[in-house]
């Protein structure tokens, strides 16, 4: 908008003053109607060209401290300009000991630039696994805050008027050119319990994770490193009432991609 | 002088994947005077022992009035590798066009392609509708078609043509012109070269570019490590180590964002040929030897020299300039100098171009004998960007105490004012916040031009920055100086004189002396995290208004580069003069291109008298493909009275800061 209003402001200042044959000088020598295709084609192609993207940020197989084995992913993709996008983001956790996803979520997302690091998110996420069918109203914030940390914040809103949040940051700490080692750290929290999900009002839990990989190309880098989670407060109760533990550590194994 | 013209064995074939493909040869010519009676073929490297001649010599000039310039795809070898290429008349570099000043050409250019095509004629006055650029000055030529240019020579000196259409000029579709002036030649040469340095990615532009939308930093595999870290807390101390990558931090800015494109995909050509073809030229020692440089690169600021052959810098941007020796210059796509060379010995020198981010090399020999070489030097330590480049900084000052490189981003605030000696007590304390421009009040402080060797514009405070700012736009100078009396990054510690622009004098008297009668600034935005490159925070894509020039007046173009890269930028159909003394220099030198350095502020002052659209550019092509682009309107003078006279007391830069102009794009609507 603050860029619309004064464009369409100018048009109209353009029409008026004089200045229409500006940039229009060309149609006394050529078809007028190919010099404006041409003029459009140029536009459109110096900045306003849109692109797909895809990248596993996490694509990995989990051995955990409590035997079980877990395929996890976390993948991103967006389609768009400099500014408006269209993103969808995905996260599972696969269970080769149960045979079956314990976690399945997609979200898609309206992305706008709303400042030079950061875009504001909005559209809605459906998880698939647990509890099949909810559906949340997303609010969100990503980008690149002081100090290079990458963040990924976001409120949800389910179906149910269940009101979580989630935060996500990493890091990277370049030890070669191509060595690179990614702290990261990961807290949900939720304005009530939600007991079916064996979720506690308050931070839920909290993940932390170093992953060590190695860019072969820039857009292929195998990865492996360590997650340590703990479920807090409530949360925890929930899961020790269920008769689990409330820390868990794992050894990943993956591989980061983006093309 | 001895032009050489070479036989011209046009194709070879060679297998490629199992299949047989014509390969078109690249350009060389066979020099038959400086050959005498040696042959060629013991010569050639392995690579091109199917092409007949070696790659020796000069380019196979076409020369004439009339030309048939074919456009299409063919096959190159570079250092061995082959990779597909768009060339013109099956040739990379294009054919060298040799025309006569005062003659009328005339050039057919057949498309070939599956795609529209063009030719611009970079550097050259002509009538707009002539320049080439698709959706500015005519509409593109499409697939099978043949457009015929057609205009009168009205210069002379070194230029060059490429395609103005998508990505092609990166492909290879790109050529040199040399014009011969009507008169003589102020310049005595025996031999001359026109050396073309370009830069070749196998990987194929449209990768390349969407790498860089994707990941800006795809390239740049010299950046800083926990290795360097630990050696400048060695070197510095701990803290200031920390402080140092703390300041960038947050900023989230990166000090070794040299180049966007590097050698990790580009390989640097001289005339075609990569390092090990090694390009090479013959002289007979003592004679004078002119070599026309033409950076016809798409991404690729290079530094030229011969590491122990002086050059005399006698030309820029096709223009006669008085003659100045250096021992290397750095030019940025699109600009050009010739030089002269008086090699004495009998042995071989070598012609290094390092990229500016030190990470590749093109390589050239001249020699007395083919097959002579002479050592290829190691590449020098990489640059890295200070926070002189943001345009916060006044080490140069020499303010003597101040350690820049562990001040925080937000403390360098501190340091320009009271760098600048005004009551700095009073205002050192007052915290501008990172990037609060508008709100900032210093009143006069007329820094820059005294302090410094170059006059930098007159400014009346800290930069305004009038324009939208939003995603697209991350730093915005806060106290830009002319930077056109350093040579470049890198290459301020070299131990010979490196060119700067404010060695460049015109030769001859600028044929228009009056003052600009208004001035208009135009800033070169940017955020390298999004690959959003721009003037004045708008995308070409989103423009309404081209910039305006009414025929006839003389005005100033103020351009402040707010990004953290040098671009060279270039105003398509007339020539500007670089103010880089006195305002009323007679001698400025004139330009079609300039290279603005991170954090500078320089002015041109031009005169409006080609009547057309002119694009209007970053030359990085890539930065232009992403935006940083405009449309320069000179409008043709139709209500002369509606116009206040140049001459009329109506002095330039009113002192006290101009009016915000109307919106982004109105910059030519206020005089």
């Amino acid at each position: 908008m603050r860029i619309l209003l004064p464009t369409i402001a100018a048009a109209a200042f353009a029409a008026l003053s004089g200045t229409a044959l500006a940039q229009t000088q060309a149609d006394a020598y050529y078809p007028p109607e190919e010099m404006a295709a041409a003029r459009a084609m140029l536009r459109h192609e110096t900045g306003g060209a849109r692109r797909a993207f895809f990248r596993t940020d996490r694509f990995e197989i989990r051995q955990q401290r409590d035997d079980e084995e877990v395929l996890l992913w976390d993948i991103d993709a967006w389609y768009g300009g400099a500014i408006n996008r269209l993103w969808l983001k995905s996260e599972a956790e696969y269970s080769f000991d149960h045979d079956e996803f314990e976690e399945l979520e997609v979200q898609a997302l309206y992305s706008r630039a709303v400042s030079p690091f950061f875009d504001l998110q909005t559209g809605i996420r459906h998880d698939f696994e647990p509890d099949a069918g909810r559906t949340h109203a997303v609010l969100g914030l990503q980008g690149e805050a002081p100090y290079w940390f990458e963040i990924d914040a976001a409120l949800f809103l389910s179906d149910a008027g269940e009101l979580t949040g989630a935060l996500e940051t990493e890091y990277e700490l370049r030890l070669t050119q191509r060595l690179i080692l990614q702290p990261r750290a990961e807290l949900t929290w939720s304005a009530e319990a939600i007991p079916e999900l064996g979720v506690g009002s308050g931070f839920g839990t909290i993940e932390t994770g170093l992953r060590l990989r190695y860019e072969i190309r820039r857009q292929f880098a195998p990865y492996a490193g360590v997650e340590w989670s703990r479920q807090l407060g409530d949360t925890g109760d929930f899961a020790r009432a269920a008769g689990g533990r409330t820390d868990n550590t794992a050894l990943v194994t993956g591989l980061r991609v983006w093309f | 002088m001895t032009f050489q013209q070479g036989e011209s064995g046009n194709s070879a074939t060679c297998i490629v994947k199992g299949v047989k493909r014509v390969i078109s040869r690249r350009l060389f010519m066979g020099t038959a005077a400086a050959f005498g009676g040696m042959t060629a073929t013991n010569l050639l490297p392995a690579w091109a022992q199917s092409n007949g001649a070696a790659n020796l010599g000069g380019l196979r000039p076409l020369d004439g009035q009339a030309f048939d310039l074919t456009v299409g795809r063919a096959q190159v070898l570079i250092d061995g590798r082959s990779g597909p290429a768009v060339t013109v008349n099956g040739q990379l570099p294009a054919p060298l066009l040799r025309w006569r000043e005062g003659d009328d050409v005339i050039l057919r250019v057949h498309n070939t392609l599956d795609e529209d095509t063009s030719i611009h004629w970079h550097g050259l006055l002509l009538p707009f509708e002539m320049d080439g650029v698709p959706g500015v000055t005519f509409p593109g030529i499409r697939p099978g078609e043949t457009f015929e240019y057609r205009f009168p020579v009205r210069q002379a000196g070194t230029y060059w043509y490429h395609s103005h259409s998508g990505l092609q000029e990166q492909l290879g579709h790109y050529g040199p012109i040399v014009i011969e002036p009507a008169g003589t030649d102020p310049v005595a040469f025996d031999r001359e070269y026109v050396i073309v340095l370009s830069d070749y990615t196998f990987e194929g532009p449209h990768r390349v570019f969407d790498r860089l939308m994707k990941s800006s930093d795809a390239y740049n595999f010299q950046q800083r490590t926990l290795g360097d870290f630990f050696g400048d807390a060695r070197e510095q101390g701990l803290g200031s180590a920390l402080r140092d990558r703390m300041a960038w931090g947050r900023m989230r800015m990166n000090p070794t964002d040299i180049s966007d494109v590097t050698a990790a995909t580009l390989d640097y050509l001289v005339n075609g040929h990569g390092p090990q073809d090694n390009w090479t030229g013959l002289f007979n020692p003592g004679e004078r030897v002119r070599l026309r440089f033409i950076n016809a690169s798409a991404m690729t600021i290079f530094n030229v020299r011969f590491p122990d052959l002086p050059m005399t810098v006698i030309q820029a941007d096709g223009l006669d300039v008085q003659p100045v020796e250096v021992g290397e210059f750095q030019f940025g796509p699109a600009e050009t100098y010739d030089v002269i060379v008086e090699p004495h010995e009998d042995r071989a020198f070598t012609l290094m171009c390092e990229s500016i981010d030190r990470s590749g090399f093109a390589r050239a020999t001249l020699a007395p004998r083919p097959g002579m070489t002479a050592p290829v030097p190691a590449l020098r330590p990489r640059p890295t960007l200070t926070m002189r480049d943001m345009a916060m900084d006044h080490g140069a000052m020499g303010h003597g105490g101040m350690n820049h490189a562990a001040s925080p981003a937000v403390d360098s605030h501190t340091m320009n004012h009271a760098a600048m000696g005004h009551g700095s007590a009073a205002q050192s304390a007052t915290d501008h916040g990172a990037m609060d421009h508008g709100a900032m009040d210093h009143g006069a402080m007329g820094h820059g031009s005294t302090t410094h060797g170059a006059p930098a514009p007159e400014t009346t405070g800290p930069q305004r920055h009038d324009h939208p700012a939003g995603p697209g736009v991350v730093g915005l100078a806060e106290a830009p100086v002319s930077r056109l009396h350093e040579p470049g990054a890198g290459l301020e510690n070299t131990g010979h004189k490196v060119l700067v622009y404010t060695d460049l004098k015109a030769l001859t008297p600028n044929p228009d002396t009056r003052r600009p009668g208004r001035e208009i600034e135009v800033h070169l935005t940017s955020n390298m995290e999004r690959y959003m490159w721009s003037f004045d925070g708008v995308r070409f894509s989103e423009v309404v208004d081209p910039i305006v020039f009414h025929e006839g007046e003389r005005l100033r173009m103020t351009l402040v580069n707010d990004t953290m890269m040098p671009h060279p930028i270039h105003l398509h159909g007339m020539f500007f003069d670089v103010v880089t003394g006195a305002d009323n220099d007679p001698h400025k030198p004139r330009k079609h291109t300039i290279t603005v350095k991170p954090g500078e502020k320089l002015s041109l002052d031009i005169t409006a008298d080609a009547v057309g659209d002119w694009a209007f550019h970053c030359h990085l092509l890539y930065h232009m493909h992403a935006g940083m682009m405009q449309v320069v309107s000179v409008l043709p003078d139709t209500a002369p009275a509606a116009r206040p006279d140049p001459y009329a007391g109506h002095h330039m830069a009113p002192s006290p800061a101009p009016e915000p102009m109307p919106h982004h794009s109105g910059h030519g609507d206020h005089h």
